[in-house]
């Protein structure tokens, strides 16, 4: 079941096409990756689910029809590029913005002045945002965002600006939401904040959606069957052990304790490895080696821009 | 709808706040209501305080001839020498000393004053009038004519043309080419003046909130039209409570002010002289009498075709036409303003909407000669330039058939023009990086919603 699916989407403008028949279906209740080098159309895209502009082509289901203007009040979108009117009050501000998300004055009072005391920044209230470190508008950004509770929240890039503690709360606030049923479309560059939490992931890249699916599948599918072996014993004895059977990569020494990277033309020859190497050696860990994010995102990105025959600006 | 208001609201609670906003809005009726009575008050300010003058008449001929009047007190000596009143004007709290010589020929004195200061022009003319009429009254009884006051009554013309203004309907009203003039050219320029400032305050209201990335947060939560048409509508409250107080303060300083004035400044002999001078001399009060009248009667000209100005149609012709035409400029600045990124862009894109406003300008100054001749005319059927020229017809007298075509033409433009910079904005606000042209501009209107 999928909250929130674009269809085909294409997007043009006037001299660059932004969004190339892009497809994205987003279940219910996961945290959806939005994933892409600068320039890619992942922000034309977010535009569009979020009907600040309009596709050319294709269309953008909520909650399996088409998405209507009033569907922007069970929305909630955190933009990369954000600000705040300088000269107003925090207080006054967030107040204002809740109301145009459709809360009433005294329900968004309420929930407000709840959101202050969890963040514990009730001093703030009647303080202008122009006083206010980057990091302090930041939370207030957020907490406008998900105040009025959207059952899709669109965060792109909800950590920049914010120091390590803040970006741990953020991450609870995120994960808490998820728990709660929300559902959230998370576009980021920082990749490892994409394995923590991202169950599905697309990638965008020249206008196009060149990589789809829940991350797990997707990074095993890229791990390349390859397994690593620590072990007590001769390290000699394993590679005569393993000569002509299996495709041995390397074999680390570094460290007291040796490791031997074993590359397996499937999953499936996993017990018989390990049945050649029991004898031989003292297993102490046997793991799969799953390739970063990062990594696959860099590989991705480039191959396909090998292929096409593009310069990666 | 719900969403423009919260918008407009925002705008206004911001923009009210303001301290400069407090202080030109409070202020400047006291400057409006101060540029009304300060000729008024200036000419008040020279007779608050009652001065003496003492008249030496050394002909004898001209005693007790000039009356006081309420601050203007004639003191006839003739027991001290002028040498030694010269000397001690101050001690004897005299304001100056009048002596009167003969020169041998009769009727033809000779006038000096002595005073410390220059003395003020009410007190010479007071002198030199009362002086000059009795001269003048004893020069024509010399001739001995019969009747002469009969005569003299008959003669006294004074010539003024009364101006009336006939409506359609026959009603004939008052009126005075030099005040409406005037009104003209202030409602004109008040409107060009309000229309370019409060048409660039929204302009850098929407750079602001572009270059501040607000646009981006609010965007997702209304639709640009919304968020354009609220800051515009928002801009508009704000003008419109800044006009109204300026309209009633004003209206109230002046009014109070020029009360004041008007009672100190009524200079008329005072009733006992009056009297007095009523036994001595009937004709010298009786032409006296006369010129008090005269006066009054000025005054009187003048305040009528002032009150005569139809106010409630010049007031709501202003609103009316302030409303209209601030919102189709500010449309168009609202326009430019997400075009850019920073104030020293909006140059050149500006330059093309404030043109039209220029050109009123010019018109006007030509037109208020000929407020019904073809020029005024086809200048205040424009819409760009209607706000500004038809204000400056308004004090003369417009057809309403103009005046409704006029109107609705304006309406009708700002619904395009609004509809139009709303498509531009929507696309602008998001764009970034660039200097944009008009072309670029124009080709946005065509972009997919």
């Amino acid at each position: 079941m999928y909250l929130i699916e674009a269809k085909g989407i294409e997007k043009r403008y006037s001299n660059h096409l932004a969004l190339d028949d892009v497809s994205i279906a987003v279940p219910r209740g996961s945290i959806y990756g939005l994933l892409g080098p600068n320039g890619a159309g992942k922000t034309t895209l977010i535009r569009i689910i979020n009907q600040i502009t309009g596709p050319d082509k294709g269309q953008v289901l909520f909650d399996g029809r088409p998405i209507q203007p009033n569907d922007i009040y069970r929305i909630g979108y955190l933009p990369e590029e954000r600000g705040l009117y300088k000269k107003m009050k925090v207080g006054e501000q967030a107040l204002f913005l809740a109301q145009l998300k459709g809360l009433s004055k005294p329900e968004a009072l309420k929930r407000l002045k709840h959101w202050f005391e969890k963040f514990e920044i009730q001093a703030w209230w009647d303080k202008k945002i122009e006083e206010l470190s980057k990091g302090m508008a930041q939370k207030v950004q957020f907490m406008v965002t998900v105040v009025h509770e959207p059952e899709l929240l669109i965060f792109d890039e909800p950590f920049s600006g914010f120091d390590p503690i803040n970006v741990q709360l953020i991450k609870d606030e995120i994960l808490d939401l998820k728990r709660k049923g929300t559902t959230i479309i998370f576009s980021t560059h920082n990749m490892a904040s994409v394995e923590e939490l991202c169950d599905h992931i697309t990638l965008i890249n020249k206008s196009r959606n060149i990589l789809s699916g829940q991350i797990d599948e997707v990074r095993q599918s890229y791990g390349s069957n390859v397994f690593e072996v620590a072990f007590r014993g001769e390290p000699s004895a394993i590679e005569s052990q393993l000569n002509g059977k299996f495709e041995l990569l390397k074999i680390d020494t570094e460290n007291s304790l040796p490791k031997a990277q074993v590359r397996l033309s499937s999953q499936a020859e996993a017990n018989s490895l390990l049945r050649t190497l029991i004898p031989v050696v003292e297993i102490v860990s046997f793991n799969p080696i799953v390739p970063s994010m990062h990594d696959i995102f860099i590989q991705v990105v480039q191959e396909y821009n090998q292929k096409h025959g593009v310069v990666n600006s | 709808m719900n969403k423009i208001l919260l918008i407009m609201q925002r705008e206004f609670m911001t923009r009210v706040r303001k301290k400069a906003f407090i202080i030109s809005t409070l202020l400047s009726p006291i400057f409006f209501a101060a540029i009304a009575i300060l000729p008024s008050y200036l000419v008040s300010l020279e007779v608050t305080d009652v001065r003496t003058v003492a008249i030496v008449d050394n002909t004898m001929e001209f005693t007790n001839v000039i009356p006081s009047t309420d601050y203007i007190k004639i003191a006839y000596i003739n027991d001290t020498p002028v040498e030694q009143l010269k000397g001690k004007l101050d001690e004897a709290g005299y304001y100056a000393l009048l002596v009167i010589d003969s020169t041998g020929i009769p009727n033809q004195p000779a006038l000096t004053i002595y005073s410390q200061k220059q003395p003020a022009i009410d007190v010479m003319q007071h002198l030199e009038n009362t002086l000059e009429k009795e001269i003048e009254t004893r020069k024509l009884r010399a001739y001995n004519i019969e009747n002469l006051d009969k005569i003299m009554a008959d003669v006294k013309t004074k010539v003024t043309i009364k101006s009336l203004k006939i409506s359609k309907t026959g009603e004939e009203k008052e009126s005075n080419t030099l005040i409406a003039m005037a009104i003209a050219y202030i409602m004109s320029f008040l409107m060009y003046m309000m229309v370019l400032i409060t048409g660039n305050q929204v302009m850098q209201g929407v750079i602001e909130e572009k270059t501040n990335r607000v646009v981006e947060v609010i965007v997702s939560s209304v639709k640009p039209f919304q968020m354009m048409a609220g800051k515009i509508f928002g801009m508009a409250s704000v003008s419109m409570l800044q006009i109204i107080v300026w309209v009633v303060m004003t209206a109230a300083l002046a009014g109070v002010g020029i009360n004041i004035i008007s009672e100190k400044t009524a200079i008329k002999p005072s009733t006992e002289q009056m009297q007095a001078m009523a036994q001595a001399d009937p004709q010298l009060a009786q032409a006296q009498q006369l010129a008090t009248n005269t006066t009054n009667e000025t005054g009187n000209t003048f305040i009528n075709s002032l009150m005569n100005q139809n106010f409630p149609l010049l007031i709501g012709g202003f609103i009316f036409y302030f409303l209209f035409g601030y919102l189709l400029y500010a449309a168009m600045f609202a326009a430019v303003g997400s075009a850019v990124e920073s104030i020293t862009d909006t140059q050149q894109l500006t330059l093309p909407i404030t043109l039209p406003l220029i050109l009123a300008i010019i018109v006007m100054i030509s037109g208020i000669k000929s407020p019904d001749g073809p020029l005024a005319f086809w200048f205040s059927m424009i819409p760009f330039t209607s706000p500004v020229i038809m204000l400056t017809r308004l004090p003369f007298g417009v057809p309403t058939w103009q005046l409704a075509l006029s109107a609705t033409l304006l309406v009708a433009t700002f619904v395009l023009i609004i509809w139009l910079a709303a498509k531009i904005y929507r696309v602008g606000i998001l764009m970034y990086g660039k200097k944009y042209t008009w072309k670029e501009m124009i080709k946005w209107i065509s972009y997919k919603g």
